[in-house]
């Protein structure tokens, strides 16, 4: 157990140093809260809370977008680096390999949330005012744990998949509309509002909002944020260990 | 003759290796869905603020999607060729590079053409919005005009890439850039005088404005200087980007920077 621990904080350390100083992945979590945040103030006007909130939106669709870029292409990346097999074989189990990575990819996504807050601050002098700090500090690591869990669901089903990255984007911008982010979910046709609920930056924003404005439950936001993720995390684990063994008894693993 | 087979089959070459793969669904997956879902977003954003109606946002996030494949794709001029350690070779090579980078800008116009039709085409029938039988021509001429002056601005990226390697990153920035002060999403009158007026000189500010009036019923006659204004525009550009190319290559080769910038 405490070498499983190991692999994980390692893992996660090691990643989230390296995609910190990669300029791709930095600009995909630095560009959101500043084109989002930008345009929120160009559409609705006014400062105050709702600008506040508004930023908070454009970090969460940062670490979204952070997840969607990198986090279903994660297994793909190791492919391209050439270790890919050698991670699978080694005695420890795969899923601990990769959801450091998944985590690590959503986790840069703090960066996002702090210039967004910085930003509107900065150029806006919105004030940081926030209602619950404990519920908004809490909030953070579950809405950055939640979409690093659906990442590595995102990056265990598309294990086979040769393209997975590309895959992974075609989800940005419909969760971005369904998530009631930027766009109140009542704006959305009916058909389209129960989706929202499977996503964990749904909650993970609605839990930030309600912290920040002192309204709604955002413990009880936190609370689904931590279910949905346990089970994002069964899901990918037996995608996992469904496509990994099928790759495996084929010898497609380095192919596909 | 041999420029001109150079712009034609060099293009056509160098087009089909972008899409390496040649496969209708990554194109499906890569181009055609996140242009309407790209789409989608704005339109109900555009609701959520009650600036403007939903033909306001189809008609420019339409033919803003003509500037994802023409940003990327000729980014990918430059960024491909040291992929595949062929840059070298290229800027080595006698062949006029005006020939062999226009060859490579023509097919990015038509594919741009293509997505920003099919967005148009697939917004106008989710979200219900009329067009006028007698605008269609001049709308096609319009995203025509559009994808064009996108290249051109894809055209002046691709010569950045020889400076820097980041050129994806580049092609992000260009494309936000434009989401948000090309009049797109944000009504020019919204935004501050002098950044309305940089408007003017960016790609997809006045091929928005040309189609939004013909959903509106405006006769070509009224817009023909707005789609002539966007053509100029990318004219512009591509001058530019090929002026940029060529000062580039110098300095990459006197500094013997071309596979390390």
């Amino acid at each position: 157990m405490p070498r499983l621990f190991r692999v994980l904080g390692f893992g996660l350390r090691v990643h989230f140093t390296m995609l910190s100083r990669s300029p791709f992945d930095l600009w995909v979590v630095v560009a959101s809260p500043l084109i989002f945040a930008t345009l929120a103030h160009f559409l609705f006007g006014g400062g105050g809370p709702q600008m506040l909130v508004a930023a908070i939106a454009s970090g969460v669709m940062g670490i979204w977008s952070s997840t969607t870029a990198s986090g279903a292409g994660a297994l793909q990346a190791q492919r391209r680096l050439g270790v890919l097999e050698l991670l699978v074989a080694s005695p420890m189990p795969f899923w601990s390999v990769l959801l450091p990575i998944s985590i690590a990819i959503s986790a840069i996504g703090v960066y996002s949330l702090a210039i967004g807050l910085l930003y509107v601050r900065l150029f806006f002098g919105v004030p940081i005012d926030i209602h619950d700090w404990p519920a908004f500090v809490a909030a953070v690591p579950a809405t950055i744990a939640a979409i690093g869990a659906l990442g590595f669901l995102f990056a265990s089903a598309l294990v086979r998949f040769r393209s997975a990255s590309m895959v992974g984007n075609v989800f940005e911008w419909p969760v971005w509309m369904v998530c009631g982010l930027l766009i109140p979910v009542s704006v959305l046709p009916g058909w389209l509002q129960p989706v929202s609920r499977v996503f964990a930056p749904t909650w993970g924003m609605s839990a930030l909002r309600g912290a920040t404005l002192g309204t709604g439950h955002p413990w009880a936001d936190i609370g689904v944020c931590a279910v949905l993720a346990a089970a994002y995390l069964i899901a990918g684990a037996l995608c996992l260990r469904f496509f990994l063994h099928a790759a495996r008894a084929r010898a497609t693993l380095a192919l596909t | 003759m041999r420029s001109l087979r150079l712009l034609t089959v060099g293009g056509y070459i160098s087009y089909r290796a972008l899409f390496g793969w040649l496969n209708p669904f990554m194109y499906t997956l890569t181009l055609l869905i996140p242009s309407v879902t790209q789409l989608a977003f704005f339109v109900y954003l555009g609701r959520a603020a009650g600036v403007a109606g939903d033909g306001y946002y189809v008609a420019g996030n339409a033919l803003l999607a003509a500037a994802t494949p023409s940003l990327f794709g000729m980014s990918q001029a430059i960024a491909g060729e040291r992929y595949t350690q062929t840059l070298a070779l290229l800027v080595v090579s006698p062949a006029s590079r005006v020939a062999v980078f226009l060859g490579r800008a023509f097919p990015g116009t038509v594919n741009g053409f293509v997505v920003s039709i099919w967005t148009f085409v697939v917004a106008t029938l989710l979200f219900g919005i009329a067009v006028p039988g007698s605008a269609v021509a001049p709308l096609a001429l319009a995203i025509a005009a559009t994808s064009f002056s996108c290249v051109g601005l894809g055209l002046f990226n691709a010569a950045l890439g020889l400076r820097w390697r980041e050129t994806g990153v580049l092609a992000n920035l260009f494309l936000y850039v434009l989401l948000m002060f090309a009049g797109v999403n944000v009504p020019l009158a919204r935004l501050p005088g002098w950044l309305s007026t940089l408007a003017q000189g960016l790609p997809v500010t006045h091929g928005a404005n040309a189609a939004r009036q013909l959903i509106g019923g405006a006769p070509f006659a009224h817009v023909a200087p707005q789609i002539a204004a966007e053509a100029a525009v990318g004219a512009c550009y591509a001058v530019l980007g090929l002026a940029a190319l060529r000062a580039f290559e110098v300095k990459a080769r006197r500094g013997a920077t071309l596979k390390v910038a």
